[in-house]
C-alpha cells in the first residue's frame, strides 16, 4: 500500500515535469510545424539561470535573504529562456516554417552549440544548486509515506503554470489569435492577425516555460550542460502520444508516460521499463496514429 | 527523360568514377597503415550513408535511428570476434558480471558466417517490425523521426543495462583474430580495406540500380507527394517499409565492417549523437545524390578526425554550426553547390534544347 502510494506520487512528479517540458513543444509544433530540438537546451538555460541567481544571492546578499532566492529564480529563469527563445525564433526558426524535418536538424545544431557553450562557461562537471531551507523535509501522510516538499512544490508549480497557460490560450485575446493561426494560418492572416508576431510570441512563451522547467529541475538533482537531452526525447514522446493542438492531450500524454514509466521501472529494471513504455506507445499509436487528442481537420496532410 | 547515349559528359563521369575507384583500391600503396585504417573506417561509414540517403534523400523519411542498426550489425560481428578471442573460455566481461555459462543467443555467433548473416538480418528485421507498425498506420514525418530517436534511447539504455550479456558501457573489445588471421596485422588490415572498398562499390551499384529503376521513381514520388502516389494506386507503406529495411541492412553491414577496422563497439557509438551525425554526412554531401552521401561521410569524418584531434571543444561548435548552415543555406549539400557553379553552362544547353524542340 505504502509502496503503491509512493510509486504513484513519483509517477505524478515525473509526469508534471514532462508536462512542463512538453507544453512548449506541443504548442510550437502545433502552431508552426517546427520541431525544436534545442528545447532541452532552453531547459538547461533555465537551470543555469537558477544556479546563477543562487550564486549571486549567496555571495552578495545577506544570508538571511538566501531562502527567498528561489521565488525570484522562477521569473528570472522564465525571462532568460524567453529572451533566448525570441532570439532563436527571429534568427533561425522563422526561416524553417513548414519544413519540420529541416527545423529538427538545424535546431539540433543549435542544441550542440549551446551545450558546448555551457560547457565552456560553467565547466563540464555538474553543479549543484542548494535548494531553499523551506523546501527541505516532507509531508508525512502515514507511516512510511513521506511526500517531499520539493516534489509537491514542483507539482504545484506545474499546476499554476498550466492554469495560467489555460487562461492565456483560451481566455485572452492573444490566445485567441494563437488558436486562430493554429487552425487556419492563411485565414487568420487575411483577418488581420500578424502571424509573424503570434509565432514569435508563442515560441518565446514555450521557451520560457522550458526555462521554468529547468528551474524546477534544480530542486531534483545537480545540473549539467547535457541536462536537456535527458528529458527531450521523453517530452517528444509525450507530444506524439498526446497529440498536437490541445492542452488536454499534452496533459494526458504526460500523465500516461510518467505513470507507466515509473510503474514499469518499478516492476522490472530501469532499462527494461523504458523498452516496455516504448512498446506501449507504438501499440497505442496503432489504435490512434494521430495521438490521444487530435485536432479535427478535413485537410489532407 | 535523360538520354542514355554516350555524351561527352557521361564519358567524363565514367572516367571520373573509374579513376576514383582505382585511386581507392590503390590506397594501400600511398597511405600509411594508420591512415589506411582510418580511410577504411570512413568507407564503412559511407555504406551507412548510402543506406540513409536511400531512405532520407530519395524517400523523404528521416530516420534518426540508424545508429541502432549500425550498432546491431557491429555487435553481431563483435560477438563473433569476442568468442573467437576467448577460445573455449567465457568472454571476460561475463565472468566479471558473474555469469557461469554462455547465454543461448551467443552460441551461434561462434560461426563467422552466422554472425555476418545476423549482422544484416537483425537490423533488417527490427526495421521490418518497426516499419510495419508505423508506416502501415501512416505514422510519418516528424512522428516517425521521433519514434526512431526513442528507439535509439531505449536500445542504448538496454545495452548499458544488460551488462552481463552485452558488456555494458564498455562494449565489446579485446579481439585477436578474424577467421584465424591476426586482426591487428598490416596484412589483414589491408585485406579488410579491400573488402570494405569492394562492399562499398557493390552497395553503391545496388543503390544506383534501385534509384534508377521503376522502384526508385515510386520512392521519389512518395517523397514528393505521398497522397498522390497513393491515389495513383501505389501503396506507399510497402515501399517505405522496403526502403527502411534495405537501409537498415546497409547500416548493419557498415557496422560489421566498422568493428573489424576499429576493434571496439560500445553503446556510445550507437547513441543519439552518432545517429544524428550520420544524417549530417548525407546532408552535407547532398541528399538525393548517392555519390554526395558517400563523399559526405568520408569528408566529414576526415575533417572530424583531423580537426577534433587538435581542438576537441571547437569541433562541437563546428558540427553544430554546420548543421545550421547546411540546412538553411545548402539544402542540397555540397553536390548542390557544385551544381550551382556549373549553372550558366547548363542553362545554355537547356536553351539549345528548347530551340531544338521549337524547331521540331
Amino acid at each position: 500500500m505504502e509502496i503503491t502510494i509512493i510509486q504513484l506520487f513519483n509517477g505524478l512528479s515525473v509526469s508534471s515535469i514532462l508536462l512542463l517540458i512538453a507544453l512548449g513543444l506541443a504548442i510550437t509544433f502545433g502552431l508552426m510545424n517546427v520541431i525544436n530540438m534545442a528545447h532541452g537546451e532552453l531547459i538547461m538555460i533555465g537551470a543555469y539561470s537558477t544556479y546563477l541567481t543562487q550564486t549571486i544571492f549567496s555571495s552578495y546578499l545577506p544570508s538571511s535573504m538566501f531562502n527567498a532566492y528561489f521565488i525570484l529564480a522562477i521569473p528570472i529563469s522564465f525571462m532568460i529562456a524567453f529572451a533566448f527563445g525570441l532570439l532563436l525564433e527571429g534568427t533561425l526558426i522563422r526561416f524553417l516554417y513548414g519544413r519540420p524535418l529541416d527545423s529538427l536538424l538545424a535546431t539540433w545544431g543549435i542544441a550542440l552549440m549551446l551545450q558546448q557553450l555551457a560547457r565552456t562557461i560553467f565547466g563540464a562537471p555538474n553543479v549543484a544548486v542548494k535548494s531553499p531551507a523551506w523546501l527541505d523535509g516532507g509531508l508525512k501522510l502515514m507511516d512510511g509515506v513521506v511526500l517531499p516538499y520539493k516534489r509537491l512544490f514542483i507539482i504545484g508549480l506545474v499546476a499554476l503554470t498550466l492554469i495560467i497557460m489555460f487562461f492565456y490560450i483560451y481566455r485572452s485575446n492573444a490566445g485567441r489569435r494563437m488558436r486562430a493561426v493554429m487552425q487556419n494560418r492563411d485565414m487568420a492572416a487575411c483577418l488581420g492577425i500578424s502571424t509573424r508576431r503570434v509565432d514569435a510570441m508563442t515560441f518565446a512563451i514555450g521557451s520560457g516555460i522550458a526555462g521554468i522547467a529547468g528551474c524546477a529541475l534544480t530542486l531534483i538533482g545537480p545540473i549539467g550542460p547535457a541536462l536537456g537531452t535527458y528529458y527531450i526525447v521523453d517530452a517528444f514522446m509525450v507530444v506524439v502520444l498526446g497529440g498536437v493542438g490541445k492542452l488536454i492531450g499534452t496533459i494526458f500524454g504526460a500523465l500516461g508516460i510518467g505513470l507507466t514509466n515509473t510503474m514499469f521501472e518499478y516492476w522490472t529494471t530501469a532499462s527494461l521499463g523504458k523498452v516496455l513504455v516504448f512498446l506501449c506507445i507504438v501499440a497505442f499509436l496503432q489504435w490512434r496514429p494521430k495521438g490521444l487528442v487530435a485536432m479535427k481537420t478535413r485537410a489532407l496532410d | 527523360m535523360r538520354e542514355r547515349s554516350w555524351t561527352a559528359q557521361r564519358i567524363y563521369m565514367l572516367i571520373g568514377y573509374a579513376a576514383a575507384a582505382a585511386a581507392l583500391f590503390c590506397a594501400p600503396l600511398y597511405l600509411s597503415d594508420f591512415r589506411l585504417n582510418l580511410l577504411a573506417k570512413f568507407l564503412a561509414f559511407a555504406i551507412v550513408a548510402l543506406g540513409l540517403d536511400l531512405i532520407w534523400g530519395y524517400t523523404g523519411i528521416l530516420s534518426l535511428g540508424h545508429g541502432v542498426f549500425f550498432g546491431l550489425g557491429a555487435y553481431a560481428m563483435a560477438m563473433y570476434l569476442k568468442l573467437e578471442a576467448s577460445g573455449d573460455k567465457l568472454p571476460d566481461f561475463m565472468g566479471w558480471s558473474g555469469l557461469a555459462n554462455l547465454p543461448w543467443f551467443w552460441k551461434p555467433f561462434e560461426s563467422f558466417w552466422f554472425a555476418a548473416a545476423a549482422g544484416i538480418a537483425i537490423p533488417a528485421l527490427l526495421a521490418l517490425v518497426l516499419g510495419f507498425f508505423t508506416f502501415r498506420n501512416r505514422i510519418k514525418g516528424v512522428y516517425f523521426t521521433i519514434l526512431t530517436q526513442a528507439l535509439v534511447i531505449i536500445t542504448t539504455t538496454l545495452f548499458i543495462g544488460q551488462q552481463a550479456l552485452t558488456g555494458g558501457t564498455n562494449g565489446l573489445t579485446g579481439f585477436t583474430t578474424v577467421l584465424g588471421y591476426p586482426i591487428g596485422s598490416p596484412d589483414t588490415k589491408r585485406m579488410l580495406f579491400w573488402v570494405t572498398g569492394a562492399v562499398l562499390l557493390a552497395v553503391y551499384l545496388m543503390c544506383r540500380y534501385i534509384v534508377g529503376s521503376r522502384l526508385g521513381k515510386v520512392l521519389r514520388a512518395i517523397r514528393d507527394g505521398e497522397n498522390r502516389a497513393r491515389f495513383i494506386g501505389y501503396n506507399p507503406a510497402s515501399y517505405q517499409i522496403f526502403v527502411f529495411v534495405v537501409s537498415a541492412a546497409l547500416a548493419g553491414i557498415g557496422g560489421m565492417l566498422f568493428v573489424l577496422h576499429v576493434g571496439i563497439i560500445s553503446p556510445s557509438m550507437m547513441a543519439i549523437v552518432p545517429s544524428i551525425e550520420m544524417v549530417l554526412w548525407v546532408a552535407i554531401g547532398g541528399r538525393g545524390t548517392l555519390i554526395g552521401a558517400a563523399a559526405g561521410a568520408v569528408l566529414l569524418n576526415y575533417a572530424k578526425s583531423s580537426f577534433s584531434e587538435s581542438y576537441p571543444d571547437a569541433w562541437l561548435f563546428f558540427l553544430g554550426g554546420l548543421f545550421v548552415v547546411v540546412v538553411v543555406f545548402l539544402p542540397k549539400g555540397a553536390v548542390g553547390l557544385l551544381g550551382k557553379i556549373k549553372w550558366p553552362k547548363r542553362r545554355r544547353t537547356g536553351h539549345e534544347q528548347q530551340v531544338r524542340h521549337s524547331a521540331v
